[in-house]
């Protein structure tokens, strides 16, 4: 398996550290509550198709990507930084 | 028909002609007291149990694929009592006491081979986490004896010593702990299932639930809707997938754990071990294959195989540990789909729908705890009570923050474990 950063282009998978579904980049307000912080931290969709999810390039320019894969398959579909991610829901 | 010597020997004379299928292949009826999604190990043993400690055999297991197709014949086959959480403690003590007495239950040959496991330590602080564990271990009413380097030398002569990165300080002995041979253990559960009239259903895929009023009342299947007082989920890594059906979520997320098989050898690894340095496990199939593991590829998957990164770091575990397996030829891979929960124990509770419950997150561990999981499960569907062992594994526990199970100590969210 192999992504391609958008800073540093195609790289073997172990540069890369997985995080989890792509769920974490919308953090709840504090006081948001016990549902919504349980929904944050542990519930997830699991789904096995294609899944946005929080990868790290740990190995190289250490930015914060969001992948676009298909779990059943391990095809990659796309690979944004986590920063445009962000701002486009902004 | 009960298996025994005489018998064995009576059609080894006769052309082996008189052996009939282990289980019925039954027609699924439209209304059970109880159906288990789920012919893997878990579900077959619920099915057991439910018949044979509660008495219900109005019971249907509904398999999508076939018996044992999943990660029942998918794992490393290690059978263990070395944990040490309370929760966790007890209930693998519970399963490997029913383990000791499964073959004369079931009257089938699960080849269950007590070889004792030896888990190695390399350090000052290993060896004191180990000690602690044994300490667990043996208040919890099991055995764990630690071993220093010579008593490591006396069991594994075999293991490169020498090695100056990570030397052997000693391993935790675990005599009663050892392997069985997977694929009996789900036709073992089957066989007696199906001979106390519950139905083992195939390619039979669960395609959504009949709730009313938060109360489940059947399943709509590809062989058509069945009805159920009761409904009990054993899927381990598609948990999330009929979970959705039901209409909730749960925290699991599903990874590759991939293992692999050399060609068959003579005997060479008595036991089962564990390199404490670079997480590799090995034991020996009475086949002779060499059966070893190591690590989740760490990203979410459901593909039933993994990458090659991971074949690299369990082969340089195993060459840095024994060089005497190096010109082993390995001959298989494969991976399986794990329901990883986020403190790395199980979790058995009743669902957020009546009459539907829940038996999932079973992380990389489920096989040794196929005959405890079976029965607890059985217990919980039947009595609407959590067994003793299973009542800390409930599915709350991840909102409410009481009563996480986190032996790794790594923490209780996803990807730590």
């Amino acid at each position: 398996m192999r992504l391609r950063c958008p800073i540093c282009g195609s790289r073997d998978r172990r540069e890369f550290y997985y995080q989890g579904a792509a769920v974490m980049l919308d953090r709840p307000a504090p006081d948001a509550g016990e549902a919504a912080w349980d929904d944050y931290l542990h519930l997830r969709e699991n789904s096995a198709g294609d899944v946005d999810e929080l990868w790290s390039h740990d190995g190289g320019c250490g930015a914060w990507l969001v992948v676009t894969r298909n779990v059943s398959t391990h095809e990659i579909k796309a690979v944004r930084l986590a920063s445009d991610v962000k701002e486009a829901s902004a | 028909m009960r298996f025994s010597g005489l018998q064995v020997l009576k059609e080894g004379l006769t052309g082996n002609k008189g052996w009939g299928p282990h289980w019925r292949d039954p027609e699924p009826k439209s209304e059970y007291d109880i159906i288990i999604i789920g012919g893997g190990g878990h579900g077959l043993a619920t099915a057991h149990y439910l018949a044979k400690e509660h008495g219900l055999t109005n019971v249907a297991v509904l398999e999508r694929g076939y018996l044992g197709g999943g990660n029942v014949g998918r794992n490393t086959t290690i059978v263990r009592a070395n944990y040490m959480l309370p929760g966790n403690s007890e209930f693998y003590s519970h399963s490997l006491k029913l383990w000791e007495g499964l073959e004369e239950d079931l009257n089938y040959n699960v080849m269950h081979s007590q070889r004792g496991i030896i888990n190695l330590f390399h350090s000052d602080g290993q060896r004191d986490a180990f000690a602690r564990r044994g300490n667990q271990m043996i208040n919890q009413g099991d055995d764990a004896i630690l071993l220093d380097t010579d008593g490591v030398r006396q069991h594994l002569p075999y293991l490169d010593f020498k090695q100056t990165r990570f030397p052997i300080y000693g391993g935790l002995y675990h005599p009663r702990g050892g392997s069985a041979r997977h694929d009996a253990v789900a036709w073992g559960f089957a066989r007696s299932a199906s001979q106390r009239g519950v139905d083992l259903i195939q390619n039979c895929e669960v395609t959504g639930f009949d709730i009313v009023d938060g109360v489940v009342r059947g399943v709509q299947t590809s062989r058509g809707p069945i009805r159920a007082k009761k409904i009990g989920m054993a899927v381990a890594g598609r948990t999330s997938q009929v979970a959705e059906m039901a209409g909730f979520r749960v925290p699991i997320e599903s990874h590759v754990l991939q293992a692999f098989v050399t060609e068959g050898l003579k005997p060479v690894i008595d036991h089962v071990v564990t390199y404490g340095m670079g997480h590799f496990y090995i034991s020996q199939s009475d086949k002779g294959g060499l059966v070893f593991g190591g690590d989740l590829d760490m990203y979410a998957s459901y593909a039933a195989r993994g990458n090659l990164p991971i074949v690299e770091h369990v082969s340089e575990a195993a060459m840095t540990l024994m060089p005497v397996i190096g010109k082993a030829k390995m001959l298989r891979s494969w991976g399986g789909i794990m329901d990883m929960s986020p403190d790395g124990s199980f979790i058995m509770d009743k669902s957020p729908i009546d009459g539907l419950y829940i038996n999932c997150g079973w992380c990389y561990g489920g096989f040794k705890a196929t005959p405890a999981s079976g029965h607890t499960f059985a217990h919980l569907l039947a009595t609407d009570q959590p067994h003793p062992t299973t009542i800390r594994h409930r599915l709350d526990r991840f909102r409410t923050g009481r009563g996480v199970m986190d032996e790794e100590a790594t923490g209780s969210q996803h990807n730590l474990h």
